[in-house]
């Protein structure tokens, strides 16, 4: 088949270039020039090169708030992915026991992030916060205000609470489109319990769950409001994770170049994760 | 291996039932003798999955017992019932391999791994999934995948029965004559009880030598498919196994005497009572021939098959399709038609007037 060549369809692109222009390429664009320039304002540059990467990658605040968020988004993945699916496959499948679950699942999804850091701020609160106050009244020696596993411990409660109900979902959406035959094959093949999850369910559930991988990846790797509103970043530096050093970088001691450097650096490093995760899983899919 | 048999089994998805229409299946009464293959013929939604269901216990019937060689059995689970199941749509374990996915209910059931090898090549070597034994099962056909769930049904030589729901629906036409030889020659060879389930008369008539045909949940016959085809007991089985199907006219019962459209005609039957709210004749295309006087009827229109002709005629009271030989001069009009007497059936209430 000849096919019609007709460059006017470009045409049709332009709305989203411009649309696509204006909210990533040009805002981009502008942390790239800051990244390679030194300014001091008046809009006056001068060139740098690679002075601020290298001096990014260098540095041990940078390397202490990426392991930071490293091991805050490895926690929490791997926290609430169990835990998503462990509670998609203990929700009612049929019944009015189906839309409350699914109704009270989504509510924490719906919270503004600020309005969450703020309630747990002050649900964590040791003298006056119920959760502080019942930790101390058990017995624990609970601050998170000062102590550095304590808001750690806070910070995780808090993104588990808000977010593993987007893991459910997900995951009780793909248990659900699994047909009732596999199970009632699975009956008649005489399989346990665990054997029809790992079998069945896992396997079925393995494109969500990658989506639901990748989504909280992502959050949770860019995670800046909530922990900002409940800890501020501290005890110290102890919180303080990626976005949130950046923003101190940048807006705290107007160090623009460096602070752009990083914020490509961190954004190369969210595209490089995600691409070698989805290409992985791909490949697998692919195989079979 | 076992014999089945059903007792009374009614089953009704709602708690409560008020009609006989809240019956999924009603009044249920089988005898399947061990090792015999069997059909159970319906259009959907007549009850045959919800039966198949019932006696490999995916579903607890709501009244009547299931027997396994003259042994309650309604209590145990599909797994204590020792019986195999292939369903609609190909049921296969996505990450295992061909090998694993026939080795399956065998690992289930804890059976030492040489013995497991014998047996799964055997099986495999049956279906002609040998070469691909160490394939993803995933990347199969449709009907590759199919075989598998067969395979996984066959492989235990210990079960009770191998019950097949509509298996072939998702395979490809040319494939299906080819899968359902299959079936019929595995079952020449190991002599198992099976079941099949079809809403597809040629599917049940070629690998069953008993059908089960059922209607809105009830058993309207059991017989071969020569039974159903020159003696249906009830009109639904007329009207659902044959091409074109029985045509049944609405008579009056007068005395001993049937008269269809003010004729009278000669039937199969000797009647002895008439007290029906509805009585009618039953007669297949097959067995009507044109002739120089009985009913009277307008000739419609031709179709030639090619192996022989359907005549559309209109009666008084409905219309009649006759059979023809392809050579066969038909009139075009008026004419009249002989009903042959064996073969024409009077029911009453749709059943068959005995």
């Amino acid at each position: 088949m000849n096919k019609t060549v007709n460059q006017k369809a470009w045409f049709f692109v332009i709305p989203v270039f411009v649309l696509v222009a204006f909210n990533a390429i040009i805002p981009l664009m502008t942390v790239v020039n800051y990244a390679f320039q030194e300014t001091f304002g008046n809009n006056v540059f001068m060139w740098e090169g690679t002075r601020w990467f290298k001096q990014i990658m260098l540095s041990e605040r940078f390397h202490a708030s990426l392991g930071r968020q490293f091991l805050f988004t490895f926690i929490i993945l791997f926290i609430q992915i169990p835990l998503g699916i462990a509670i998609a496959l203990t929700m009612p499948k049929e019944g009015i026991g189906v839309p409350v679950c699914l109704v009270l699942m989504s509510m924490p999804l719906l919270i503004p992030w600020n309005v969450v850091g703020a309630m747990w701020n002050i649900f964590a609160l040791p003298d006056i916060g119920f959760l502080g106050h019942s930790l101390n009244a058990l017995g624990f020696d609970y601050n998170f205000t000062q102590q550095i596993g304590d808001a750690w411990f806070t910070t995780i409660l808090m993104d588990v609470w808000h977010w593993t109900s987007l893991v459910v979902l997900l995951s009780y959406a793909g248990l659900r489109s699994i047909q009732p035959a596999y199970y009632q094959a699975a009956e008649i093949d005489g399989a346990s319990r665990w054997a029809i999850f790992t079998k069945i369910e896992l396997p079925k559930m393995k494109k969500v769950l990658t989506i639901a991988i990748l989504l909280r990846f992502m959050d949770s790797f860019m995670i800046y409001t909530e922990p900002f509103v409940l800890t501020g970043g501290g005890p110290g530096n102890a919180t303080a994770f990626l976005s949130i050093d950046l923003v101190k970088m940048a807006l705290g001691q107007f160090d623009l170049g460096p602070a752009a450097a990083m914020s490509l650096i961190y954004f190369f490093i969210v595209l490089l994760v995600c691409w070698v995760f989805y290409t992985l899983m791909m490949r697998n899919e692919e195989k079979s | 291996m076992a014999k089945v048999t059903l007792k009374g089994l009614s089953h009704s998805y709602l708690k409560t039932q008020s009609s006989d229409a809240d019956w999924a299946i009603r009044g249920v009464d089988i005898d399947w003798n061990d090792g015999g293959a069997y059909a159970l013929l319906g259009p959907s939604g007549c009850g045959k999955t919800t039966l198949l269901n019932i006696i490999s216990g995916l579903i607890t019937p709501t009244k009547g017992d299931i027997l396994f060689d003259d042994k309650v059995i309604s209590g145990l689970n599909p797994v204590e019932r020792n019986i195999a199941q292939i369903f609609q749509f190909p049921v296969i374990y996505d990450t295992m391999t061909v090998y694993d996915n026939l080795a399956f209910p065998l690992r289930n059931r804890k059976i030492p791994e040489e013995e497991i090898k014998v047996k799964v090549h055997e099986i495999a070597e049956m279906l002609e999934l040998s070469s691909t034994l160490n394939n993803r099962a995933s990347g199969l056909t449709a009907d590759g995948k199919q075989k598998i769930s067969l395979g996984r049904g066959l492989v235990r030589s210990d079960v009770n029965a191998i019950m097949f729901d509509e298996p072939l629906t998702v395979i490809d036409p040319h494939l299906k004559w080819i899968l359902r030889s299959k079936l019929k020659e595995l079952h020449q060879k190991i002599n198992r009880t099976m079941i099949y389930v079809t809403h597809d008369q040629t599917e049940a008539l070629t690998f069953a030598d008993q059908v089960v045909v059922m209607h809105e949940g009830q058993i309207v016959q059991t017989g071969t498919p020569v039974d159903l085809f020159e003696k249906p007991k009830h009109t639904f089985v007329g009207y659902f196994i044959g091409s074109p199907g029985m045509n049944v006219l609405p008579c009056q019962i007068k005395g001993n005497d049937v008269i269809v459209n003010g004729k009278k005609i000669e039937t199969h039957q000797k009647i002895k009572k008439s007290n029906f709210n509805k009585t009618e004749v039953g007669v297949r295309p097959e067995f009507i021939s044109f002739s120089n006087e009985g009913i009277p009827v307008k000739v419609l229109s031709v179709s030639n098959t090619g192996r022989h002709k359907i005549v559309d005629t209109e009666s008084e009271t409905g219309k009649i399709k006759i059979i023809a030989k392809s050579n066969e001069d038909i009139p075009s009009g008026s004419a009249f038609l002989k009903f042959k007497k064996e073969y024409t059936y009077t029911y009453g209430d749709s059943w068959i007037i005995e």
